[in-house]
C-alpha cells in the first residue's frame, strides 16, 4: 500500500479512537471536567502526564535540534527531565493533599486574597496560551506534511478532534485518550530508531547502540566528533555554548517544567498524597523512555545525514533526498558548480540547508522501512501535538470557569451553569488557539521556549513558599509574582522580540551573559528575593492560613478534590 | 500537643530527606553535566565521554531512580509516624 493509504488509515483510526473514549468517558460533573472525578490511578496518570508533557516539539523538533547542537541540547534533555524531580519532591503530594482544581485556587487560598488569585489567573493564562498556540500549529504541519493538504485544513480538523473530547470529556476524556495518545506516540518513536541502531551499530537498543561502535569498528560519537571538525562545526560532543549559559537554561526549563499549571493540575486527579508521589515517578519513567532515545537518534542521523550527502554528487542521492527536497525542508544550490553537495559550516561555502524537523520525519525512509512506518510517525507526532493542546485547553477553560466566574464573578452558580460554563470556555480557547495556529503572529515560535521561564518567574516561588515557609503572606506573593513575571516578559521582548530597539539587540548585551531563554532562573531568583523581603516587612498570615499549611505538610486525612 | 511534636518530627525528616535527594539531583545534573563536563570528559564509558554520556543520558536515569526512592522513603516515613491511610 501507498504511504499516503497508510497515512489516512492510521490516522484515521487513532482519531476514531480518541472520539470513542470521549463518548466513554463523558464528563458528568464539574468534578469530573475538572480533575477527571478525582480517581485517576497512578499508573493511568503517568501516562497521561507523559503525553500531556511530549509536544508536538518533543515529538518531531528535539531530536533535530541536538543534532545540530550536540552537547548544547543536552539543555533540553535535563531541563525538561529534571523538573519532574522538583514537581515530585517539592509540589505535587503538597498540593494534591490541599485537594482542590487548580494552581490558582491553591495561590488564592494559601495567600488569602482574591488579587493574588487573579494574578495566577493572568499568569496561567499568558503562560498557556503561549504554549497552545505553537501546538495547533504543529497539528497543522503534520498534516500538510503527511496528507498533503493545507495546514490551514490541518488545523481546522485538529480543532475539531480537540473540541470534541476536550469539551465534551473534560479531564475526563482527556486523561484517557491521553493515555491512548501515549502509547501511540512512543510506539511510533521507537519503531524507526530501534531499526535505525540495528543498522548501525547491531545493538536493538538505541541508548546503547549511541556509545557503541560501528562496523568499522570506530565509536559512532568519536566518528562524529571526527566529522564535525573536518567540516568546520564545533565538536559534537563540547558544544559551544558558554557553561553558565547552559547552566541557567537547563535550570530556568526544569524549574519551569515544575510551575507549569497544565503539568501541575494532572496531579490533582489521583486519589492520595501517595499516589502524587508515585505517578510523578511513572510520568518521569515514561517521558524519560523517549528523551533518552532521542539523542540517540540525534547521533544515528547526523551521521546518516552527513555520510549520505558531504562530497557526494547530487545526482547519486536517494530518493528520500527528493521526496523532502520537494516538501521545502532540505535544500541544495551548488555554489561552486561541481556537482557535488558541500555541506560545512561555513555559511559561504555551504551548499547544503537541512530543517532540523527532518531528522525525526524523514528517519523511517532514510532506514528504508515499510510504508506503514512512515505513517505511524505522522500518528505519533499528531498524538503529540494534540495530547498537549488539550491538556492546556483544560487549563484555559478551569481558569475562566472555576478560578474566574465562580470563584469571582458569580460565587452562587449552579454546579450545571458551572459545567456549562467551563464547556463554552473551552470552545471558545479552542477557537482563539485555532486563529493562532492559523495566522501565526510572528512571536509564538519565539515565546514557546519561553512559557517555562514565565512559569519558573511567576508560579514555582509563590508554590514552593507557600508550602516551605509557613510566614509567607499575600504581599510577598503576589509581588514576588508580579514583579518576576513582568521582569521576564521585558526581557523577553526585549531580547527576542527587540521591542524596544530599533532591532533585536545583539548577544553581547544580553544581561551578564544570559540568553532570554535562561533568563526565567534570573527572574525566579528575583522573585523570590522580593517575596522574602517584602514579607518580612508587613503582616504575618492569619492563624488559620498558618494551620492550612501546616494540614498540607501532613500526607493522612486527604479529602476528595472537593466541589464547593 | 504531642500531636504537633509528631507532626514537627515528620516534616523534620521530610525535609532532610529532601535535602540528601535534590543534592543528588543537582550533582548529577548541574555538577556531572555542566559545571565538571570537561573534567569528565577525560574518561571513557565505552564509547560516551563521561561528562557528555551524564548530560545525555545519566542524569535522566537518576532522575527516575530518586523519584521511586523517594516514594518508597516517604512510604516508609508515613508509616513510622502514622500518617498512612
Amino acid at each position: 500500500m501507498d504511504v499516503r493509504i497508510w497515512t489516512y488509515l492510521l490516522v484515521g483510526i487513532t482519531f476514531a479512537l480518541y472520539i470513542g473514549i470521549a463518548i466513554w468517558s463523558r464528563a458528568g460533573s464539574t468534578k469530573d471536567f475538572y480533575v477527571a472525578g478525582g480517581g485517576v490511578s497512578p499508573l493511568a496518570n503517568g501516562m497521561a502526564t507523559a503525553a500531556d508533557w511530549m509536544s508536538a516539539a518533543s515529538f518531531i523538533s528535539m531530536a533535530g535540534v541536538i543534532s545540530f547542537s550536540g552537547y548544547d541540547g543536552s539543555v533540553y534533555l535535563m531541563g525538561w527531565t529534571g523538573g519532574y524531580v522538583l514537581l515530585a519532591l517539592l509540589l505535587a503530594p503538597y498540593l494534591r493533599k490541599f485537594g482542590k482544581f487548580t494552581v490558582p485556587d491553591f495561590i488564592g487560598d494559601r495567600y488569602y486574597s482574591n488579587t493574588a488569585r487573579t494574578v495566577a489567573i493572568l499568569c496561567a493564562l499568558i503562560v498557556s496560551f503561549t504554549y497552545v498556540a505553537g501546538q495547533m500549529r504543529g497539528v497543522g504541519i503534520v498534516f500538510s506534511r503527511f496528507l498533503e493538504v493545507e495546514i490551514e485544513t490541518g488545523v481546522v480538523i485538529g480543532m475539531i478532534v480537540v473540541l470534541f473530547y476536550a469539551v465534551l470529556g473534560g479531564m475526563k476524556g482527556i486523561t484517557y485518550t491521553q493515555v491512548a495518545q501515549y502509547c501511540i506516540l512512543i510506539f511510533a518513536f521507537m519503531v524507526p530508531v530501534i531499526f535505525l541502531s540495528i543498522q548501525a551499530t547491531g545493538s536493538p537498543i538505541p541508548q546503547i547502540g549511541m556509545g557503541s561502535s560501528g562496523s568499522d569498528g570506530v565509536y559512532l560519537l568519536d566518528k562524529l566528533d571526527g566529522l564535525s571538525r573536518e567540516l568546520g562545526f564545533s565538536e559534537y560532543t563540547s558544544g559551544s555554548k558558554s557553561t553558565l549559559d547552559v547552566f541557567f537554561i537547563t535550570a530556568a526549563l526544569m524549574v519551569g517544567t515544575a510551575g507549569l499549571p497544565h503539568v501541575i493540575v494532572r496531579f490533582f486527579t489521583v486519589p492520595k498524597v501517595k499516589d502524587a508521589r508515585k505517578s510523578a515517578g511513572y510520568a518521569l519513567l515514561f517521558i524519560a523512555i523517549l528523551y533518552t532515545t532521542a539523542p540517540a537518534i540525534s547521533v544515528f542521523s547526523r551521521i546518516n545525514l552527513i555520510e549520505t550527502v558531504s562530497e557526494k554528487p547530487y545526482k547519486s542521492m536517494p530518493e528520500w533526498f527528493s521526496n523532502w527536497e520537494k516538501t521545502g525542508l532540505l535544500s541544495f544550490d551548488d555554489k561552486n558548480k561541481d556537482g557535488k553537495i558541500q555541506y560545512l559550516a561555513d555559511v559561504k561555502k555551504n551548499e547544503l540547508n537541512v530543517d532540523k524537523d527532518i531528522m525525526v520525519l524523514a528517519n523511517p525512509e532514510i532506514a528504508s522501512l515499510p510504508n506503514w512506518v512512515i505513517a505511524l510517525v505522522a500518528a505519533g507526532g499528531l498524538a503529540a501535538a494534540l495530547s498537549t493542546a488539550a491538556g492546556l485547553l483544560l487549563v484555559i477553560s478551569t481558569s475562566v470557569a472555576h478560578d474566574f466566574v465562580k470563584k469571582q464573578l458569580k460565587p452562587n452558580i449552579s454546579e450545571k451553569g458551572e459545567l456549562l460554563t467551563a464547556r463554552i470556555s473551552a470552545i471558545f480557547a479552542v477557537v482563539v488557539a485555532g486563529y493562532f495556529g492559523i495566522n501565526p503572529p510572528g512571536f509564538v515560535a519565539a515565546t514557546v521556549a519561553l512559557a517555562f521561564g514565565l512559569a519558573a518567574a511567576s508560579f514555582f516561588p509563590a508554590i514552593f513558599l507557600g508550602i516551605f515557609y509557613k510566614k509567607m503572606n499575600k504581599q510577598g506573593a503576589i509581588s514576588g509574582m508580579v514583579i518576576g513575571i513582568l521582569l521576564m516578559l521585558f526581557y523577553m521582548m526585549k531580547f527576542k522580540l527587540g521591542t524596544f530597539d530599533e532591532q533585536i539587540p545583539d548577544q553581547s548585551e544580553w544581561w551578564f551573559g544570559i540568553s532570554p531563554e535562561g533568563f526565567g532562573t534570573v527572574a525566579m531568583i528575583v522573585n523570590f528575593i522580593v517575596s522574602i523581603v517584602i514579607c518580612r516587612f508587613t503582616q504575618e498570615p492569619p492563624k488559620e492560613v498558618q494551620n492550612l499549611v501546616e494540614n498540607i505538610r501532613v500526607p493522612s486525612g486527604v479529602k476528595e478534590a472537593h466541589v464547593h | 500537643m504531642e500531636n504537633s511534636q509528631n507532626q514537627k518530627q515528620y516534616w523534620k525528616e521530610n525535609i532532610r530527606l529532601l535535602f540528601i535527594l535534590l543534592s543528588i539531583w543537582f550533582l548529577v545534573s548541574f555538577g556531572a553535566g555542566i559545571l565538571w563536563v570537561e573534567e569528565l570528559n577525560a574518561i571513557r564509558l565505552g564509547g560516551f565521554k563521561l561528562g557528555f554520556w551524564f548530560a545525555q543520558q545519566g542524569s535522566i536515569y537518576v532522575f527516575v531512580i530518586l523519584i521511586f526512592i523517594y516514594v518508597k522513603l516517604m512510604n516508609k516515613l508515613d508509616k513510622k509516624y502514622g500518617y498512612d491511610d
